[in-house]
């Protein structure tokens, strides 16, 4: 008997599935290739040429022009490897989660302080 | 014979790494947090553990979704440690067990649980900042370390009972090897926290009270719940919480609480640190 497969949603959440990963390949290829420094500054001194180089699509390229996390999930990318592209620019899961959640960075950590009561 | 002494779990987030580099171990908003460790690290000093199994995820630097392997087992003579990206300072390197990860993996394989076996493997922030926690990245390396890999990356994830069964049988596997070696397991990861998405921030105290309880001595409890329910409940990232049920399943049945603490925030996460100590 086939197993039943629990796909319920959650509210704004997208478990990295084949989906995804099929839709997300070449902009999450890219985004692990930040591990190494002399990628991170081949994107900065042409982030037109790099992204060309792993073949991004349009709507990938546009997120990625943005900088927009949720652009960016849309278009297939996984959190681990989007955090990489983030630390180009210096940011961390706190100012990402601000972001994506339309708060001031202070405001995503007040509520988190919040939620330890 | 070797023996499994017990086992301690923590939270692996890259800030705890970066606060102890910048040195801000001592900060109000970081030493409630910090000021849980010693305790661990006394026990570890009392026990003298040879070998640390340290169950943790890869964030992207070993492993990318070309190959995916849902268990990775260490089998290195050393493991090295790299820059991830995002500006930690590389650790390292760490000490291997080639023959007890050997011997564990011959024991496991012949129960039919399925490794991805590796005699190269950098390990990340998810294994480092464990170790910098209870062995402050001392040199040399005061144990010797089998790192053990779980894809919590790319669904399909193993289920939590999954990990709980092979924590079990390398527990058997541990306890059938003839050397005179005492190891301890480090589950890794969690509690609750989700970085992607318009949840991001979520945090759920409740759900992680509920499995500090339970996973003592009652880890059957948690057995049932899905994935999808882990997700639900403890957020996206929050399924790394498979990884305690691996360590848990390679204890002993019954347990002795040795310690713990629960802190929220650390970033964006819920911190559990649990010492559980096995019966002799």
């Amino acid at each position: 008997m086939p197993a039943t497969i629990d796909r319920r949603p959650i509210f704004g959440t997208c478990p990295f599935d084949g989906t995804q990963a099929r839709k997300g390949y070449a902009l999450n290829k890219m985004c692990f290739s930040f591990n190494q420094a002399n990628n991170r500054a081949a994107f900065l001194k042409d982030e037109d040429a790099y992204c060309r180089r792993f073949g991004l699509n349009t709507a990938q390229r546009e997120a990625i022009r943005h900088r927009n996390v949720l652009e960016l999930l849309a278009a297939g990318g996984n959190i681990y490897y989007l955090a990489k592209f983030a630390g180009i620019f210096g940011l961390n899961v706190q100012d990402i989660g601000a972001q994506q959640t339309g708060m001031s960075v202070d405001a995503f950590k007040a509520k988190l302080l919040k939620a330890g009561g | 014979m070797a023996r499994i002494i017990g086992g301690i779990t923590t939270s692996h987030i890259p800030a705890i790494g970066a606060a102890i580099s910048a040195k801000r171990c001592d900060d109000p908003y970081w030493k409630p947090f910090f000021d849980a460790y010693p305790i661990a690290r006394q026990w570890l000093d009392t026990m003298r553990p040879d070998v640390a199994i340290l169950v943790y995820n890869d964030h992207g630097l070993n492993f990318f979704l070309n190959q995916m392997p849902t268990f990775a087992f260490g089998a290195a003579e050393e493991y090295h440690n790299a820059d991830e990206g995002w500006g930690l300072a590389p650790r390292g390197p760490y000490p291997g067990d080639p023959a007890l990860s050997w011997h564990v993996i011959e024991q496991v394989m012949a129960e039919n649980f399925d490794l991805t076996t590796c005699q190269e493997m950098l390990v990340d922030h998810g294994f480092t900042v464990p170790m910098s926690l209870l062995w402050q990245d001392k040199t040399p390396c005061p144990v010797r370390v089998i790192p053990v890999a779980v894809n919590t990356v790319q669904h399909p994830l193993a289920s939590p009972r999954r990990c709980f069964q092979l924590g079990q049988a390398i527990g058997r596997a541990v306890a059938s090897y003839p050397e005179n070696v005492r190891v301890v397991v480090l589950g890794t990861g969690g509690l609750s926290h989700q970085l992607d998405g318009e949840r991001a921030g979520f945090i759920n105290r409740s759900f992680d009270r509920y499995c500090m309880d339970k996973i003592v001595n009652e880890p059957e409890a948690l057995l049932d719940l899905s994935i999808h329910d882990l997700i639900e409940q403890a957020g996206s990232q929050g399924v790394e919480f498979i990884q305690w049920l691996l360590m848990r399943g390679a204890l002993s049945p019954q347990v002795r609480l040795v310690h713990q603490n629960y802190h929220i925030p650390i970033s964006n996460t819920g911190s559990g640190l649990m010492v559980l100590e096995s019966a002799a």
